[in-house]
């Protein structure tokens, strides 16, 4: 991967802009670029460092949501609208989001800002081989995915987006998600001052997946740490994440990357691209493919591999979505679309399973007093 | 979970197997004339001891289980005082026997076993090493006198040197008393086999359990994996077979080693070389103690070791001998298992959170690899070493009965108790000594020949794998890491008895003993004899396998065995050649036949039949 990015480096736009860029490639991205690119472009960034495979794409950085909002005089109307809000008056601040998310969504981009983005947006179509490719169009937070923080969801996704015209649309839609009610309301109940608030935009090649779906380094009903589970369905991965179908469940030892169970689920529904509207959409499983295992074992143990590097990599248990591109040759086809830190068990605080070690004898002792239940 | 009442299934009568009572000592039965001790047969709960018994016992064979039944218990109950659990309580049904830990009941009891226990293991733990070479020397010692141990026949005149050396005892006396001296030692070796063995497994399942308290989905395998030691006894043999096939080639007699599979025509064409001359000789070095491992687990009579048949070990020199004149390789891969156990260790104590956790990991670990190489290597000596040369012992006391006309065949001897072999030979001495005719020729062949008819009905019943009234919590350490006494598998054992028809059964499960997957077809073995018509890349379906099947392993695809844990020697073995096992498995060879096409999943221990 690090050739990939070595020979697309001269490609970054901005490189010739004083002060920080408007554009960032995820191999641009850092960890540390957050304030800059976001928490998910920047763990794209990372994952690529990882030694990690992700589809390709870049982000508008906050810095050119800034210049977004200034060049347009948008940041005065919006600070102007919300100084003093009540943010406890659900009406009003849902009329108030309505306002500054039609005039952010209306406000076209300044000329400069554009040229960039389609720039680059042509550069991701040549690189993908695909003229117009279809891409995610989605939001990245700065306060978002950070360990305790997660308000996942909050801001929005778009999928499948093909054509500039269609992507900037999106890039501005992603740029209001940041404004609506819910959102709002949590910054002014968690004190983040609202002249600190910024979003960066991710635009990422839509993996053509087979099959995809969600993967925990972490066991996600007992916590345990030496395992990593993977749930896949035929098509895209929203039939695994929204719970719509019971998808083929693997555990696989973290280990040793053996599979140590799987189920194997009737699955009903998949996600598919409508290749004439390229939206994605709920396509009933044809019966003989329903009780097919939708990972094959090697692409299972090339999977758990990646999620183990990536644990690695942010030296914590993640929760990592994935897909398997039916465009590209097995062996390169495992992407990971999205990483981010898992928050149920970490969150937690565990107590340790002995309070004080004691000599193995001491075990012994209590653990024959206490026996083994049966029945 | 509901199971038979024992006495219902004891009532419930084999036809013409009536009396089948008195093979077998009399503690063993499950009563009904006794309303005290019948109440508390019904209240407990009974395992069918099928990792041990594979096969109804003979009542000769039952020596062995009364040994373990005494040593197991004393250990726990007298010696150590392992304060909840007293020892171990045995049955048999058709020849079967099934067993039950028995609690300690009175916590107020408990609490003052726990000072005793603390201060009497405690001491073993702490001089692990420094005892276990005594023990090393006991045990050593045991065997040396049972090899030196004469079985004297009884001549019609006793030789002169009674008279002169003025010896004022006869062979019939010597006779009598070197009996009861083999049947002594062998119960004396049992004594041993268990002095380390209960806190071994304590230290062994303890561990586990930790671990699997740490990592809920750790696979048992894994745990086993980070203190298995690489240098134990049970893989010399094995080693022996691959240092001579190496000899064969380097002196050039592997083509006379390998002409015939059967050993007299190849030792016959090896002494007329002298180069054979000189790798016999390396065979005999290897023969002792090496040769003395059983074909089978060496807890039955019928097992016999590489030295009474020496086709076998024959057969493996030959599989190594082509394996390496094919240029392949076959070194036990010690480097790489080693570097991989070290790996698999270091990685799972990386993932553990807590300090406190990570130094009790650290104790436990420590703890059972201390312990672990005697829970390995007591198997040589007693199970295999001894036995093997106990058998043959025995045989000779069994010439003698025939000599003497109390039984027709030397193997008849293993359907007598050995109190009766004793009373035996007392009619035989005192019939000798008086010029009469024993009395026992007219009862003994009638009886066996009965005998012989009850252990066939008894083969074909089958055994539920449980009886009685299942526990709320099982304290006894083997109960639970030996037989894998669990919730699970109490409720796969339920369900077994519920299935009626083995031919619709498409899925066995088992332990998870060595992971991967491998699909193919089955070849059922039921002896080690059999071995020798596994085709390259077969599965290997066993009622369990013992370091005598080792060269098999260097063929199949994959293993299952009827039983046996994840630290059974197919489970072992397999992981070493990194090929997928199940084990454990109760039924494979009743349901699996030669020819059948199976799936093997080493990793979630599942087995499934294409039908």
């Amino acid at each position: 991967m690090g050739s990939l990015a070595e020979a697309i480096g001269g490609l970054a736009a901005g490189a010739s802009r004083a002060g920080p860029p408007i554009i960032c490639w995820f191999e641009e991205c850092l960890k540390d670029s957050v304030p800059l690119v976001g928490g998910k472009c920047a763990s794209l960034g990372e994952l690529i460092h990882a030694g990690v495979r992700v589809s390709p794409g870049f982000a508008l950085t906050t810095e050119g949501f800034r210049s977004f909002m200034a060049q347009a005089g948008l940041d005065r109307e919006v600070a102007a609208m919300l100084a003093g809000f009540d943010v406890t008056d659900l009406d009003a601040l849902e009329a108030a989001s309505a306002r500054i998310r039609a005039a952010i969504e209306a406000q076209p981009f300044p000329i400069e800002l554009e040229d960039l983005v389609a720039e680059s947006y042509r550069k991701l179509a040549v690189r993908c081989c695909t003229p117009a490719v279809p891409v995610a169009v989605r939001s990245s937070a700065t306060a978002e995915d950070l360990p305790g923080a997660s308000f996942a969801g909050q801001q929005d996704t778009f999928l499948w987006i093909r054509g500039i015209d269609e992507v900037l649309a999106h890039v501005r839609r992603c740029i209001s998600s940041l404004y609506t009610g819910r959102a709002i309301a949590y910054r002014a109940n968690k004190g983040f001052a609202e002249s600190e608030v910024a979003i960066s935009v991710g635009v990422q090649k839509m993996a053509n997946s087979f099959t995809a779906g969600v993967m925990f380094t972490i066991h996600p009903a007992n916590g345990d740490r030496s395992v990593i589970v993977i749930d896949s369905n035929f098509g895209f991965g929203e039939s695994v994440v929204s719970g719509e179908v019971t998808p083929d469940h693997f555990v696989v030892n973290k280990i040793t990357l053996d599979i140590i169970d799987r189920t194997i689920s009737c699955k009903e529904v998949c996600y598919t691209v409508d290749t004439k509207t390229q939206t994605s959409h709920a396509v009933e499983v044809p019966f003989e493919r329903q009780k097919v295992q939708s990972l094959i074992d090697d692409e299972i143990t090339e999977l758990a591999w990646m999620g183990k590097q990536i644990e690695k990599h942010y030296g914590r248990p993640m929760d990592i979505e994935w897909a398997v591109d039916k465009d590209l040759p097995a062996g390169g086809n495992i992407f990971i679309l999205q990483a981010r830190p898992e928050t149920v068990w970490s969150g937690r605080s565990q107590p340790a399973l002995t309070a004080s070690a004691g000599s193995a004898m001491d075990y012994i002792l209590s653990s024959l007093l206490q026996g083994k239940k049966v029945g | 979970m509901k199971f038979p009442v024992p006495h219902d299934v004891k009532a419930n009568m084999i036809p013409g197997t009536e009396g089948w009572e008195r093979m077998y000592p009399y503690q063993y039965q499950f009563v009904t004339d006794d309303p005290q001790r019948n109440q508390y047969e019904k209240d407990t709960f009974w395992f069918y001891d099928g990792l041990h018994y594979p096969e109804p016992l003979y009542p000769f064979d039952t020596i062995w289980d009364e040994a373990w039944y005494l040593a197991l218990s004393q250990f726990n109950n007298r010696i150590f005082m392992v304060p909840p659990v007293r020892g171990v309580d045995h049955r048999i049904i058709n020849g079967y026997v099934y067993i039950s830990p028995v609690p300690v009941k009175d916590p107020e009891e408990i609490g003052k076993r726990v000072p005793n226990f603390m201060e009497r293991a405690g001491f073993y733990y702490k001089n692990w090493d420094a005892l276990e070479a005594k023990w090393k020397v006991k045990m050593e010692a045991t065997i040396r006198e049972l090899e030196a141990l004469q079985i004297p026949r009884l001549a019609d005149m006793e030789d002169m040197s009674v008279v002169t050396d003025a010896l004022g005892e006869s062979h019939g006396y010597h006779l009598l008393k070197n009996y009861d001296d083999l049947i002594n030692l062998g119960i004396k070796c049992w004594q041993y086999h268990f002095e380390f063995l209960n806190l071994g497994y304590a230290a062994y399942v303890f561990f586990l359990d930790f671990a699997q308290k740490l990592f809920p989905s750790i696979p048992a395998q894994r745990v086993t994996q980070m203190i298995s030691g690489i240098d134990v006894l049970m893989y010399q043999p094995d080693e022996e077979l691959k240092k001579l096939a190496r000899r064969a080639i380097e002196l050039g007699v592997d083509e006379v080693v390998t002409f015939s599979p059967e050993w007299t025509d190849v030792e016959a064409a090896l002494k007329k070389l002298p180069k054979g001359v000189e790798w016999l000789t390396s065979l005999n070095l290897a023969r002792e103690p090496w040769f003395n491992i059983s074909t089978g687990t060496g807890w039955f009579h019928h097992d016999r070791s590489w030295n009474d048949q020496m086709n076998v070990p024959l057969s493996g020199i030959a599989t190594y001998i082509g394996k390496l004149k094919q240029g392949a390789s076959i070194d036990r891969p010690t480097e790489k298992v080693r570097a991989e156990r070290d790996r698999i260790t270091a990685e799972y104590r990386d993932l553990i959170e807590k300090d406190e956790d990570r130094k009790q990991f650290d104790e436990l670990l420590g703890c059972a690899k201390t312990v672990f190489p005697y829970v390995e290597n007591h198997l040589f000596y007693v199970e295999h070493w001894f036995h093997s040369v106990f058998w043959n012992k025995m045989r000779e006391v069994a010439a003698i009965l025939k000599e003497h006309g109390i039984i027709e065949e030397v193997e008849d001897v293993w359907l007598l108790r050995r109190d009766e072999i004793k009373s035996a030979l007392w009619d035989i001495v005192t019939a000798w000594a008086t010029g009469v005719t024993p009395r026992g020729t007219q009862i003994w062949p009638k009886e066996i020949v009965w005998r012989k008819g009850v252990m066939q009905k008894f083969k074909e019943w089958n055994a539920p794998p449980a009886i009685g009234t299942a526990p709320e919590v099982i304290q006894e350490p083997f109960t639970i890491v030996l037989w894998g006494v669990t919730n699970k598998s109490l409720a796969d054992w339920a369900s077994v008895q519920e299935v009626g028809d083995p031919d619709s059964i498409t899925e066995l499960k088992g332990f998870a003993g060595s992971p991967g997957i491998v699909e193919g077809k089955a070849r059922v073995c039921r002896t080690v004899s059999e071995v020798g018509q596994l085709q390259e890349g077969e599965i290997l379906v066993a009622p369990t396998t013992s370091p005598s099947w080792a060269p098999a392993f260097a063929k199949i695809g994959a293993c299952i065995t009827d039983v046996g844990g994840v630290m059974s020697h197919a489970a072992i073995v397999c992981r070493e050649y990194g090929m997928p096992a199940v084990v454990g498995t109760g039924h494979a060879t009743k349901i699996i036949r030669t020819g059948m096409h199976i799936r093997v999943d080493g990793s979630t221990g599942a087995v499934t039949i294409a039908r």
